[in-house]
């Protein structure tokens, strides 16, 4: 580790131009910084309440159904080490599954970046398209077609991609980002869905309601016709099995089995970090998952397929492997522990300051705990103004992600490693930043003992600002950042080191006190 | 048993009594105290604000002053410097080249124990009012601090100390395990944040009608009573030392001026 | 195409070169339940769980199965059907008053049909109790995915002996599948996108009804 691992240094993306509505133009980095864009997200009342109830309810579940399993401990054991084989055994294992899948009739692509994976599905979608069909395809929710930005890509060109997964499609319909792995529409409640529903479905009753279950008979309606006429479906994976060339996916609605089952062609676009070794191995998986993720004992449906099946479902079957910066995270130990992550999204729900923040505050389709981990390193960080930058400190560390981690990856400590690595690649600035000035000198103070109680002394000055309050409640910047909201104590007449000198002189040794020593 | 205190740099310099009640808690026992006057900080602000060039150097001195104390154990009454103790400074040292502190770090941490754990998994502690002399009849509600929680699992230690104490009256903080927003620099790097946690916290505290809300760190105390002075809620912070360590004797005049009580020395005595 | 496949392998390698060999996977969790397979207590737990989710869920004796069928698909104007189903299935359903149709592999419904038709009634391949999911493996009586998905009323018969306990055991049984697709279903198709509760139907069929034969 004395090698500099840093994150790579790669210049930004040039995406494919801002989107409507402002939005970020690419589907890793935002505009602001992490405190910037909390700041704002923060202040925004209804965001608040809004995701404040919903990480609740869901913390609350998932507590419950993760407390009826005596072997949980034991399944996270299992679930860490398979993900641990996974990484080292990756190239054998992605040349079997694709082995695998093309024996069973399916065509594996392999995309070394977004603009070629998302070339090879337009490609793909194109020529399954007859004169005269539809320009457009079924999508079920799929965090590695978000990351390439797909459906922007297909936009331009023409066809249509519609987003099935009720989260997605009310992310879709309001012109929103996600804000969540899971439940991209988290930061919307039940009137404002009502609203996009009423604005932006032709077919949408009337008299709608926001009762969730109107909502969701309201998503159906408008999706059902197209379910039953697509051609093309677009998919992401949860799983695949090397052994066997199975792909798995794991959902609620049947708008995944929809997808998986209606159309005459099916493409998938899956990470290659999304592998299990065996069949066998989902036993493990099948029972962290759904209990991390939605806090259920079993989600309602999981499908698996592999390759063609003659007379049942989709005859044209497309796998596409996506790298984009996987590669580049694998080389080093943290990138390697995130790419374990199965994208249940725990971590956000249990995390304080994804519950305030919310998911846009960090400007990337991964947000939350693993986001800020996973992000960075998927993109690089391209120096200090980067926005990606701020995401390692958008954490108080107070591990409840890693508790939460259903493959036990240790968010903190890869966030406190990002930390060193952001501040490493700043070493070379001619001009420090006031942190590492401030740093410095605290470190050269905080090494000896001598110098550390002669600091002290300088703060008896606070209790001058202290004054007759005996609290301090206004301090210049960069401290005003703690005085904004909260006062500061009076320092103390003596420290703790001048009152064990009082009493004791300079020996460590206070005397035996009396009475038999236990 | 010879015991050294580590102090801790926050509680050393702003408040010292968490400190000296520390001290007291280990004498009531019977316990020969060692202050190693050398010590400065445990170098976690700088280890997690990614500052590991600049942390190995407070490392190194943190080891050799406590190393050359030459005692059975050491107790701070803070759970997130134990937690760095632990858990980074070995990663520290040898991120730094330096094997031989690593190994060093690591013998160290192995007899470095938060005060809940070095009381009862240690000292035998199982009833505070009898074995401590405790006597604090306020209404209390607890704050278990996520390094104490999720780093040092200390789990039901410092209730158990607290429920023990004589005339208290502990009631349950509403979203206990929820983190109070400090975090380290996160407080300053991140304030909005951070302050939103902290008004989320402050209202469990509220909800619980406490008259004191306790912890085993002083920075989350800190953090929480600079929020709670902030808005006069008259609530108060007191560590779990100063409670632990408060008899019938010095039961301590009311003094609503401050967070925290600050007495001398000899005050908890 | 090639080429990214080369190079993305290269990287891999390149990428993971050096790291220490990981280490063998710990598998100490539970692997079979407290109870054998089709137990009373395992039928029990699955009819719990099923009923958590909202499933209509019955146990009956051989006997009763006809009667319970055509009491299932008395809502139902229609009914289909695989061409594999076994005669007790087809036997039940043609006393009902409801319409059977068949899907023929040879013929098959088109998607637009089966949006025509009411209900589906099939076999399983197995049954994990402690989740409440029934799992179907196109085996006999299962049929295509697509006749168990667009109709909106899903009547499932299980044997008691297709119940196991724990999810470990279930995937030992379905290792015999080898690449037939599966699909595990936990209930009538649900959603929690909106405020994390959880409502039941959305586009998977909104009614699941389990006949368990004792």
């Amino acid at each position: 580790m004395t090698t500099f691992l840093g994150i790579p240094r790669r210049s930004r993306p040039s995406g494919h131009g801002m989107g409507h509505n402002g939005l970020p133009d690419s589907p890793l980095r935002g505009h602001t910084s992490f405190p910037d864009a909390a700041r704002s997200a923060v202040g925004n009342t209804q965001l608040r309440r809004n995701l404040g109830n919903a990480t609740a309810t869901i913390r609350a579940k998932r507590a419950a159904v993760v407390g009826e399993l005596d072997d949980w401990e034991a399944l996270r054991d299992a679930g860490s080490a398979v993900k641990q084989q996974v990484m080292a055994r990756l190239p054998e294992l992605l040349e079997q599954l694709e082995a695998q899948v093309t024996a069973r009739g399916g065509v594996v692509h392999w995309a070394a970046d977004a603009d070629e994976a998302n070339r090879i599905v337009a490609g793909l979608v194109e020529n399954s398209l007859q004169p005269g069909d539809a320009r457009e395809a079924v999508k079920v929710k799929s965090m590695a077609t978000q990351e390439i930005g797909l459906n922007e890509y297909l936009e331009e060109r023409g066809i249509e991609a519609f987003e099935t997964d009720l989260a997605e499609l009310i992310v879709q319909l309001g012109g929103d980002t996600p804000s969540h792995i899971l439940v991209p529409a988290i930061h919307r409640n039940r009137s404002e869905i009502r609203e996009i529903f009423l604005r932006e479905m032709p077919d949408a009753p009337a008299d709608l309601s926001d009762e969730p279950r109107r909502l969701a008979m309201a998503a159906r309606e408008h999706l059902r016709r197209k379910f039953l006429s697509a051609k093309v479906a677009i998919s992401g994976a949860n799983f695949a099995i090397a052994e066997t060339g199975t792909l798995a996916v794991v959902e609620s609605e049947g708008n995944g089995r929809m997808c998986l089952t209606l159309p005459e062609t099916l493409i998938t676009v899956m990470g290659i970090e999304k592998l299990l070794p065996t069949f066998a191995d989902l036993e493990v998986f099948l029972q962290l998952l759904p209990r991390s993720s939605t806090g259920e004992r079993m989600n309602p449906y999981t499908s698996l397929w592999t390759g063609v099946t003659p007379g049942d479902g989709p005859q044209n079957f497309h796998l596409v492997l996506l790298d984009n910066g996987r590669t580049n995270a694998l080389a080093d130990e943290v990138g390697r522990a995130a790419l374990h992550c199965i994208r249940c999204s725990a971590c956000l729900n249990v995390c304080p300051v994804y519950e305030r923040a919310g998911g846009h505050a960090y400007g990337s389709v991964y947000p939350g705990p693993i986001g800020a981990v996973l992000t960075p390193q998927l993109t690089g960080i391209d120096g200090h103004d980067d926005p990606n930058a701020s995401l390692p400190y958008a954490s108080s560390l107070c591990g409840a992600c890693f508790d939460a981690c259903p493959v036990k990856i240790d968010i903190p400590s890869l966030l406190v490693e990002l930390r060193g690595r952001v501040v490493d690649a700043d070493r070379d600035r001619t001009i420090p930043g006031g942190w590492d000035a401030a740093m410095r000198a605290a470190s050269w103070v905080m090494s000896s003992g001598k110098r550390f109680t002669a600091a002290e002394k300088a703060m008896k000055a606070g209790r001058v600002l202290a004054g007759k309050k005996h609290k301090i409640s206004s301090l210049p910047p960069p401290l005003s950042a703690w005085t904004t909201s909260r006062d500061l104590p009076e320092p103390p007449r003596q420290t703790f080191h001048q009152r064990w000198r009082a009493e004791h002189g300079s020996s460590d040794d206070a005397p035996a006190p009396g009475g038999e020593p236990r | 048993m010879r015991i050294a205190l580590l102090a801790t740099c926050l509680a050393d310099a702003m408040f010292p009594d968490v400190a000296a009640a520390t001290v007291t808690l280990l004498q009531r026992l019977g316990h020969q105290v060692v202050f190693p006057q050398a010590q400065t900080c445990c170098g976690q602000m700088h280890v997690n604000t990614g500052y590991f060039a600049e942390a190995l150097p407070i490392v190194r001195h943190h080891v050799q002053t406590f190393e050359a104390a030459g005692v059975d154990a050491i107790v701070a009454p803070s759970g997130s410097c134990v937690g760095s103790v632990r858990h980074q400074h070995a990663m520290i040292a040898r991120k730094g080249g330096d094997d031989g502190l690593a190994a060093a770090a690591t013998d160290l941490s192995a007899r470095t124990y938060e005060l809940s754990e070095l009381l009862v998994d240690v000292l035998g502690i199982t009833d505070s009012a009898a074995q401590l002399g405790s006597y604090f009849p306020h209404r209390v509600t607890y704050h278990p601090t996520c390094h104490s929680l999720r780093m040092l699992r200390v789990g039901e230690k410092p209730l158990q100390l607290l429920s023990t104490v004589q005339g208290i009256d502990l009631v349950e903080l509403p979203g206990a395990d929820q983190c109070c927003g400090f975090g380290g620099t996160f407080a300053l790097k991140n304030p909005d944040v951070s302050t939103a946690m902290l008004a989320d916290k402050m209202a469990g505290i509220i909800a619980s009608r406490a008259e004191v809300c306790s912890a085993g760190d002083s920075s989350c105390l800190m953090h929480i009573g600079g929020g709670l002075s902030r808005m006069r809620v008259g609530v108060r912070t007191v560590h779990l030392a100063e409670i632990l360590a408060a008899t019938k004797e010095s039961a301590p005049a009311a003094n609503p001026a401050s967070t925290t009580a600050t007495g001398n020395v000899g005050a908890a005595r | 195409m090639s080429r990214s496949r080369t190079a993305m392998l290269q990287r891999i390698r390149e990428a993971i070169a050096g790291t220490p060999e990981p280490a063998p996977v710990p598998r100490d969790y539970r692997h079979t339940g407290d109870h054998p397979p089709g137990s009373p207590a395992v039928v029990e737990l699955l009819v719990d769980r099923l009923v958590d989710y909202r499933a209509d869920v019955r146990v009956l004796a051989p006997d009763e199965l006809p009667a319970a069928v055509a009491d299932a698909l008395r809502p139902s104007g229609s009914v289909v059907l695989a061409d594999d189903a076994p005669a007790e299935l087809v036997d039940a359903a043609s006393a009902s008053t409801t319409q059977l149709i068949v899907d023929r592999r040879s013929a098959p419904l088109s998607a637009a049909d089966l949006d025509h038709i009411d209900a589906v009634l099939t076999t399983a391949a197995v049954a994990i109790a402690v989740t409440g999911t029934i799992v179907l493996n196109a085996g006999p009586g299962q049929g295509r995915r697509a006749i168990t998905l667009v109709p909106d009323r899903h009547l499932v018969v299980l044997r008691a002996d297709q119940i196991v306990e724990t999810v470990p055991e279930a995937i030992a049984r379905l290792e015999e599948s080898d690449t037939r697709p599966l699909t595990m279903i936990s209930g009538p198709s649900a959603t929690s996108d909106i405020e994390l509760s959880r409502v039941e139907g959305v586009h998977g069929p909104r009614t699941l009804i389990v006949l368990i034969v004792r």
